[in-house]
Formats: C-alpha cells, structure tokens, sequence
C-alpha cells in the first residue's frame, strides 16, 4: 500500500496553485513525492522515462520564482508528457524501437510553453508507438495498465497519460488526439481530455503521424485543471504553418480559452444553469455496437444535463460509419510518408548488419517499427500508390468533406453542442483480441469524425461499469469550431452536479 | 482487387521495409482484410465533392502562411547537437553504405 | 531515312535567397558540412517546414517575365522516395497545381529567331550532397558521407515543351534562360557551384511522324558545353540503336564527360511510383493580383522589352539587340553610350560593346562592370569616329590605349599626344597618292591589266606612308580617280 503523493491533497490546479504560492507546499516537496510515487507504480507501466535530477531542477527554478513572487497558475504544478513530444533532456522514443536512445535537441512548442508557464516534468509517458493504436498494448516497452484493473487497457495512444492522470502521479498530462486518442483512454481511465479545435495548438515538436489531424491535448481530473493546461497552449506558432493565427476573430493566444470559459459559466445562472442549451444527440452514435452499460451511462448523463435545464435535440451524423474508413486511409498515407524520415541514416535504430544501403534502410524500418505501425505504414503506401490514390486517398477526403458538412448542419440547425459515448465498451482486457487488427479500428466509431472534421471534443467520466472491478465509462462532447472555452464550461457544469470525476481507482 | 504476393513485395520495396516471406504472406492477408473494410469508400456518390486537405478549410478560407526570407546563422556547435543521434558519423558528415551508380 | 531530334528541357535553378525554402538556415555556399542545417532540414522528429516568401517572390518574377499564368492557389505536394541526401525521403514539391503555368521564352540559335514554350515552372526543395570519397563505415563498409547544408535550398524547376529539334537549339535555349534568371536575380547562375542545372530529355522520330519516339532522360548536365554533347551522343546512339533494329528504352541516363558518352543510371519503368499527394503540413498557396501587381511594378525592364526598344527606337538588328540584352550589365552600359550619341548612330555603340569592348573584357577576364572605359568614354571615342577626326582602325589602337590609362583615359588627349588625327585633306592625301603610284609602276600596271586585287595593295602602301592616318574612304575614292 503506497501513499499517494503530496499533490493528491489538493482538488485542482488552482488550489495547488495557491498553495504554493502561499508557501504552504514548495515545488520540490511536489517533485520528489511524485517521483516516489511514480516510482512506487511501476507497474503501471505509465512512465518511459523519468530522470530526478531534470525534475528536481525544474522544480527548484519553480521555487525560485515563486519566492520572488513571480508564480504563475501552473508554477510548481507536477505534470508530465506523452512520449510523442520531443524534448531535451529526457529522451524521446514514441514509444518505438526506433526511437529507443534518441534524445531531441530541441523543445515541442507544448513542452516549452509548459516549462515557460512554470509546470514540472516527472518525464515521458508510455503510449502506442507513434501514436497508432487505442490501447497502449503496441508499445515496444510493454503495456501501459489502467488503474482501475491492472488487466485492463488504459486506453490509447495516450494511455501511459491518461493512467498517470487517474492513478495520481501528476496533476495533468499532455497526450495527442489523432481519432480520439486523447478522448479514448481518458474515458476508459476515469479522467478528463479534451482534444482541442485542429491549429489552434501548435504540431512543432510532436513526433507526426497523421499531420492533418494531430492536435496536442490535455488530461487531467476535471474540466477546469483541463483549462490551466490548454490556456497557455492554445497559442499561434510560427514553426507550424498549419497553426492559425486567429479563431473566428479572436487571436489565437494564451487567455482566448479562458476568456471562453469564463464568459461561458459566468452565463450560467440559476437553477437551470443550462437553459437553452441545446444538446445534439446523433442516433448513429447508439447503434448496435454500443453496449448496454455505456448507453446506460451516457443516457443519465444526458438526463442529468436535462436536469440543468439542457434540453435534448435528435440529430443525424449520417456518414459516421463511413468515418472509419476514411480515417484508416488518410491517417496510414499520411503516416507512411511522416515515417520515411526512419532510415538509420541520420537518428534512430541502424540494423546491426546489413548489406548495401537499400538493405540497411530496409532491415532497420523493419527491425525498429513493430507490426501495427508496419501494417499502417504498408497500408498507407498501397492507397497513395498510382491507380488507387484517386479512389482511396482522394476519395476518403471528399468523404471527409461530407463529414465535416454533416457536423456543420447540425450546429446550424440544430444543436450548441453534441454529446454521446466516447467507446462502445469499457477497457478490453490486455491481450484481447490481438489476432484481428482491425477490430479495434471498429471501436473508434465515435471519435474518429471529430478528428476528420477538426473539431474540438472532450471526454469526461459519468459513470461505471457493473463488473466485480468497476470500469470507467466517459461521456463524449463535441463543439464547434474554437468553442473549446464552451466545452470546458459545459463539462465543468456538469462535473459540480456529480462526483464520477472525484472517483479514484482503489490501490492496487 | 484482391492483394497478391507482388503487390506486396512492390509495397514493401516503396516504404523499405524488409518481410520475410512468412512475414510478407501474413502481410499479404492482412492487408486484404484492411482492403474489405476501406472498400466502403467506393460506394459513396462523391462526385462535386472537392477533397478536404486542412480540416478547416471547410470552415474558413486557409491558405499559406509565409516566412521573411531571413537566414539564421549556424555553426559548428549547433550541428554536434543536430547530429548527436546519429549512427555513424565522419568529418562532419553522415555515413552511408555507398551506393554504386 | 531522315531523322528528327526532340528535346525538352528541365532546368534546376537554385534560388538566390538568403534562407531556405522551409527552413531558415542560410543558402551560402561553401560552409564546412552540415553547418547551415538545422533540425527541419535534418528532418528531426517533430519539425516542420515553413514557406519562405522570397522563393515565392522569385517565382512570381519568372512568371512574368516570360508571360506566363501565375497561379492565384497553387499546392505543395510530397514527391516520396528514399536516398540518403533526402532527409525526410520525400520532396515537398509541386504536383498539379504548379505556381507558374505556361510562358514562353525567345532566343537566337545564330540569327534564326526562335520560341520555345515552357510547360511550367514549380518551387521545390533541393536535396543534400553526397561525397564519394572512402569513407569507412561502422563495419568497415565503404561509405559515403552525406551533408544536408544544400538540402532545403528553394529551387525553380523550369519545364519547357519538347520543341527542341537541335542540340543547338537546345544550347541556345539554355543560355538564354540561363541570361534571364540572373537578369532578374533571381539565381546566381554559377553552374560550377550547381546553380544552374539542366536535364534533357531526348527522343528521335523518323522525319513527318506525328508521335513521338521513347525519350531518355540525361540528368544533371551542368555546363553547356555538356548539355551540348550529351544531346549529340544520346540523338546519335539513339537513331543507331533503332537503325540496327534494336528499339530505345525509357531510362534514366547520365553523361559522362570523359568518354563523351551517356550510360544508363537506372529504369524509368522500374523507377519508384512518387506517390504524390498534397503535402497536409502546407496549405495552398494563395498570390493575389495584388501581389503580383506590386512584383510587377518593382521588375526591372525584362531582356525582352528592352531588346524590343533597342530594334524599334534605337535602330538595332534583332540579333545585336538580342545579345545586348543577355546580360543587364551590358543591356545598361549600352544604354548610356547610346543615349549620349547623335539619333541613328546607336549601331555604332552597339559594334564596339560586342566587339572590341566585349574581346577586351574576356582578354582581361573581368567582367563589364569592371571596365577600365566608361560608357561615356567610349562615346567620346566614338564620337570621335562619326566626326571623322579618326578611323575606325585607328580609333581600336586609341581604345587600347584608353585602357590602358594613357592621358587618363582621355581619348582626345591620346589622339593628340600620338599624333593620330586623321588626316582628310584631299590636297594631301592626294600628295601622297601620287608618291605612291610613282614609286610603284609595276602595281599600277596590274590593276590596270584587270587584277583588282593590285588596288588594295597599293590601298596598302598608301595607308603605310600615311602611317594608318588617312581616311580610308577618301583614299579609295581619290585613288579610283586618279587610275582612272
């Protein structure tokens, strides 16, 4: 039986905040129990890299500044990266035999923004390798565990983060959402994500898979830690040309988000702080494949939202099957050319022996990348391939148009915002079902449009499975274009009328 | 529209990746089945449909944003630090099994 | 059976911006290896390219130059394939939508007036450099060492149609893009250093065909002088090859300067499938009018328009026009020598630029900015010429000497200190005439038996006598008389 770390007494980033800008609590004091804590659950498999003496100096600079009075929101506050974002120091390996000893020269725009804002890095998180998968079982480095049954997947790709989030070893961590995976193992972990609106966080330093529809985003307890870390990464960036430098007339600079959000709760008053909400409902998103459970939570999630005096309108996401093939055609070509820089030449895993230079190339990919990201790597070439990139690629992308269009009608006509299960089912079992490579694929039913759209959309938990070890279930919200503000607010609402996020996994 | 062993053996040579051939053949099936499920694509009536590149561009006009044509200066120092990952190394230079022409 | 050579070429011209295209490292040359790369030219994990403005600055300043359609959205696309000197082993380059489309480009092949139209022209990254030299590897494999310092250097891929039908012509084209893109400074044009890159691509049909024949392409001729025997040596093995039966194969090819021969580098048909796509790190990119209209109004006057002006208002030969405006140095030093000349004696200007100043120039190996006679020197000389005060003979021996800094320069002071006043007096002249037809009898005999070329030798003698200074036309005329 451990203890759960110092920060663990403190219910949000703000409280945390103040505290130690009070001098209550020093950042070090933070630091080095969360490193005993991150230690101490090992086996959970969060962690790819942790390195004291890198936090213990972060935390010092932190105290430093909040002795002269200069702490900011999230100075001292313990956190930690996904391992698809490049930093020094720590090394990087995207989860990737590939990658196994590279160490970046330079910062991700998130990690520096981060850093600059004051937050200490405990270090790298586990995730599926390159960010392929939603389970973080296709990790070179083992399986990340969920919290909640140490059998389960937490989720993925961002698993080692959204188990680092529920199990109390940080505050909040970065991950990124490329068809849900920031969405996915929060819900199946019990914490909150939110993938924000794609531009709007800057791509520089994320290792790339799928380049129009990465986005950088945060998991953490509750809509408004979510906040603390978004705000100061929703920023325009110069070094990512597809960043956008404003948001339907706002600039796309720290303090946008929270200038949203606050306008947003200060509307909420009353006894229906929700009034005239309009809640979308898509009927695809409870077809056959959704499990009674998840309904079940999702369906008093929306009651409970009704009962803040939202009220309830049935839409259609007509396309949102077609979704799944779309995405695994855009996603794995974009894919197999972001990977073509993995050669052995100038970083990364070089076959032991080999022939000629072909040979090299060839047997190191092969050597460094395992099956999944091999698969999608083949996949990818095939429908970019002459002949079948106009009936593939191009049209997976006209079919992305239709997807986007679908969304757009709804919030025209429709709805403010679109809410629904984030899964099918809770947490699989590690090791299920790992013969059919695409039955996961299937499961990504609900996520994967927002990301083909664009999107913003956040997970936060409502609720449990019946099993002997109750299982997270996470209630999906979906906005539209730079309403991420809105979202948090929404979630936020809903996170003061009930408890599911306060909810945290028994020891193990 | 089925996969065969040389669309396989073609694939793997454009992304370099070496499959050995129980690793090819099992290749071979899987990308079959991938192929079942994206076929879905084909059935849908896109025609007037403009693809979508930048998600977007479908809610706003996006086009490139441009840099000054400005030249950072760069030195030796900054390039130990670039090439610190690397393999094999000479001179300044990344090593590669040469290539006859 | 009469042949017919088809040439299209593909030119790599590298840019002359300060930083790269998606970088912003530096684009100087010559910098020890792998100092002027950073981490998106060494494609990292994690970083990104971005556009540099002057790259597309330059492309829109070809674009008008040659008249062509300046796309107002244009896309990036990712050409994949692996080598080593590709960092991220794809090329972000241009598919479909090419920022220049179409334009067309004039040039003399000896007098003959020709136009090539051009295809396209696109922006692209280069690629890095490999050095052949022994290295060893980590298991004692031969090696080659890579340096990325040139990859990311913006270039301008400049496709022309295959209406090429002479290696000739194919040189012509080539020089006179070649003038263009340093006119507009838009490339350096310094093809050792690989500014300037061609790409033939050669084909040959039996004369009257109307398809064409299975074209080779000879990669990365980087002199002239190369692309000039490449294309013989390709048309020639090509035209043989079917000659004996044989049929030609679509490849790859590279010359080799040392044997005067082309050798195949590798397959078109089994060469790799680009699989382009749209590059999803870079959205389109958008040129307003107005972009182009504030390029246009900043251009200097093109080769074209000036060489236009020169025929029509300056009473040049299309082809002394031409070669005027190769170069904007020379296009300008003209300019100011005829501007200071009486109306119609432009022409004069115009010899003495391309033939005495332009031989001085290559003597001395400098370049016309260098020129040791100023634009107003030389039409005071010339001056000098219309006002008869010198012949043209005589006024090339006071040019050298104005080069040479005599009297300052000052090519009336030379004319005075040497004594090389023409001497146009008939009275004297016509002294000297008959010192010359009485001294020499047997001469006179000879013109008179019918042998006109006695005349010249005694032209000859006279000059002699009159030590060069007598007006040629006035000798001639009085002598005739005078044998008459």
């Amino acid at each position: 039986m451990s203890t759960m770390p110092l920060h663990t007494e403190f219910d949000s980033i703000e409280a945390l905040g103040a505290a130690l800008r009070q001098g209550k609590v020093s950042a070090v004091e933070l630091a080095d129990s969360a490193l005993d804590a991150v230690q101490a659950r090992s086996d959970l498999n969060a962690f790819l890299h942790v390195d004291a003496e890198l936090t213990r100096a972060q935390a010092q600079t932190a105290d430093a500044l909040l002795s002269q009075g200069r702490g900011g929101s999230l100075t001292g506050i313990p956190i930690a990266h996904k391992d698809v974002f490049v930093t020094r120091g720590w090394r990087t390996t995207a989860a990737s035999k590939m990658l196994a000893d590279y160490t970046s020269p330079f910062d991700a725009t998130v990690v520096s923004l981060l850093e600059q804002a004051g937050a200490v890095s405990l270090g790298k998180l586990n995730c599926d390798e390159f960010a392929m998968g939603s389970g973080n079982e296709n990790s070179a480095f083992g399986p990340a565990r969920n919290p909640w049954d140490a059998d389960a997947v937490p989720g993925g790709s961002s698993g080692g983060s959204a188990a680092a989030v529920a199990a109390g070893l940080v505050m909040a961590a970065t991950g990124t959402d490329t068809g849900g995976s920031v969405r996915q193992p929060a819900a199946l972990c019990g914490v909150s994500g939110i993938k924000p609106t794609y531009g709007t966080v800057s791509r520089f330093g994320m290792v790339a898979f799928g380049s129009s529809l990465d986005q950088a985003g945060p998991l953490a307890r509750h809509a408004r830690d979510l906040l603390e870390l978004l705000d100061p990464i929703s920023a325009f960036d110069e070094r990512d040309a597809t960043s956008l430098p404003d948001c339907d007339g706002a600039a796309n600079k720290p303090g946008r988000v929270r200038a949203d959000f606050d306008a947003a709760r200060s509307a909420q008053q009353g006894g229906k702080p929700l009034q005239g909400l309009r809640i979308g409902v898509p009927a695809e998103f409870f077809n056959e494949g959704l499990s009674p459970e998840v309904a079940q939570a999702v369906e008093a999630a929306l009651q409970t939202y009704e009962s803040l005096g939202a009220r309830r309108v049935e839409v259609s996401l007509p396309r949102t099957k077609l979704s799944i093939p779309a995405y695994y055609v855009i996603a794995p070509a974009e894919a197999s050319s972001n990977l073509s820089r993995y050669d052995g030449v100038r970083y990364g895993h070089r076959s032991a022996s080999y022939g000629d230079l072909a040979d090299m190339t060839s047997r190191s990919r092969a050597e460094g990348f395992g099956p999944e990201v091999l698969r999608r790597i083949l996949v990818g070439t095939y429908v970019l391939c002459h002949g079948y990139y106009d009936a593939y690629y191009l049209q997976a992308q006209r079919i992305r148009r239709l997807i986007a269009q679908d969304f757009q009608q709804a919030f025209a006509n429709h709805c403010d915002v679109i809410m629904g299960p984030v899964t099918p089912t809770v947490a699989k079992r590690i090791g299920e079902n790992r013969d059919d490579p695409t039955a996961d694929w299937l499961a990504d039913v609900y996520t994967l449009g927002v990301s083909l759209a664009g999107l913003p959309a956040m997970s936060i938990p409502c609720g449990f499975s019946g099993s002997a070890k109750p299982l997270p279930i996470g209630l999906q919200l979906i906005g539209n274009y730079f309403r991420e503000g809105q979202l948090l607010a929404i979630a936020d609402r809903f996170q003061q009328a009930t408890d599911w996020h306060q909810r945290k996994p028994e020891q193990q | 529209m089925a996969i065969t062993d040389q669309d396989v053996a073609r694939i793997a040579h454009l992304a370099r990746i070496a499959l050995s051939p129980e690793d090819a053949e099992q290749t071979r099936q899987e990308l079959n089945g991938i192929l079942g499920l994206i076929e879905q694509l084909q059935a849908v009536d896109t025609r007037g449909v403009e693809p979508l590149a930048h998600p977007l561009s479908a809610h706003q006009d996006i086009s490139l944003r441009l840099r000054d044509d400005k030249a950072a200066p760069g030195d030796e120092s900054q390039r130990s630090a670039l090439m610190a990952n690397a393999p094999a190394t000479a001179e300044g230079l990344f090593l590669v099994p040469t290539v006859i022409e | 059976m009469e042949w017919e050579i088809v040439i299209g070429l593909e030119t790599h011209t590298q840019l002359a911006t300060e930083s790269k295209i998606f970088s912003n490292s530096s684009t100087r040359f010559g910098a020890a290896p792998n100092t002027q790369a950073n981490e998106v030219d060494m494609a990292l994990p994690g970083s990104l390219p971005v556009l540099n403005r002057g790259a597309v600055e330059c492309a829109i300043r070809f674009g008008l130059a040659i008249g062509a359609h300046i796309a107002p959205r244009s896309v990036f696309a990712r050409k994949n394939y692996f080598y080593p000197d590709l960092p991220k082993n794809y090329q972000i380059s241009q598919f479909e939508l090419p920022v220049v489309q179409g334009g067309s480009l004039r040039f003399f092949v000896g007098d003959q007036e020709h136009t090539v139209n051009l295809t396209r022209a696109h922006l692209e990254e280069d690629a890095g450099k490999s050095l052949h030299e022994n290295f060893t590897g980590p298991h004692g494999e031969s090696s080659t060492g890579i340096d990325l310092n040139r990859a990311g250097t913006p270039l301008l891929e400049i496709v022309s149609e295959p209406e090429m039908r002479s290696a000739a012509e194919a040189v012509a084209y080539a020089r006179a893009l070649h003038a263009l893109v340093v006119w507009l400074g838009i490339c350096d044009g310094n093809m050792q250093e690989g500014s300037f890159r061609c790409d033939a691509n050669v084909s040959v049909r039996p004369k009257g065909q109307a398809e064409f024949g299975t074209r080779c392409e000879i990669k990365n001729l980087n002199s002239f002088r190369f692309l000039e025997r490449a294309i013989q040596y390709e048309a020639r093995r090509q035209i043989e090859l079917i000659e004996d039966g044989g049929t030609v194969r679509q490849e790859t090819r590279l010359y080799d300067a040392d044997r005067d021969e082309t050798r195949s580098m590798r397959s078109k048909e089994d060469s790799d499938d680009y699989r382009y796509f749209p590059d999803p790190d870079l959205p389109p990119l958008a040129i307003t009018a107005g972009w182009v209209e504030r390029i246009k109004a900043e251009l200097p006057e093109l080769p074209d328009a000036k060489r236009r002006r020169f025929e029509t208002e300056l009473g040049l030969t299309a082809y002394d026009a031409a070669q005027l405006t190769m170069d904007r140095a020379y296009a300008d030093y003209f300019e100011q020598a005829a501007a200071q000349l009486p109306q119609g004696q432009a022409k004069l200007a115009a010899n003495w630029i391309l033939g005495e100043l332009s031989a001085t120039l290559n003597r001395d190996e400098i370049d016309i900015a260098q020129s040791r006679v100023t634009p107003a020197a030389l039409t005071a000389l010339i001056a000098r010429i219309i006002d008869g005060t010198v012949s043209n003979k005589i006024a090339r021996d006071v040019f050298g000497a104005m080069w040479a800094g005599e009297q300052d320069g000052n090519p009336d002071a030379i004319i005075e200190a040497r004594g090389l006043k023409q001497i146009s007096d008939s009275g004297a002249i016509g002294a000297m005439i008959d010192e010359v037809l009485a001294a020499n009898p047997a001469i006179v005999e000879q013109y008179r038996a019918g042998k006109d070329k006695a005349f010249n030798s005694l032209v000859g003698q006279i000059m002699k006598a009159a030590k060069g200074k007598a007006n040629p036309q006035q000798v001639n005329q009085l002598l005739k008389e005078k044998l008459s």
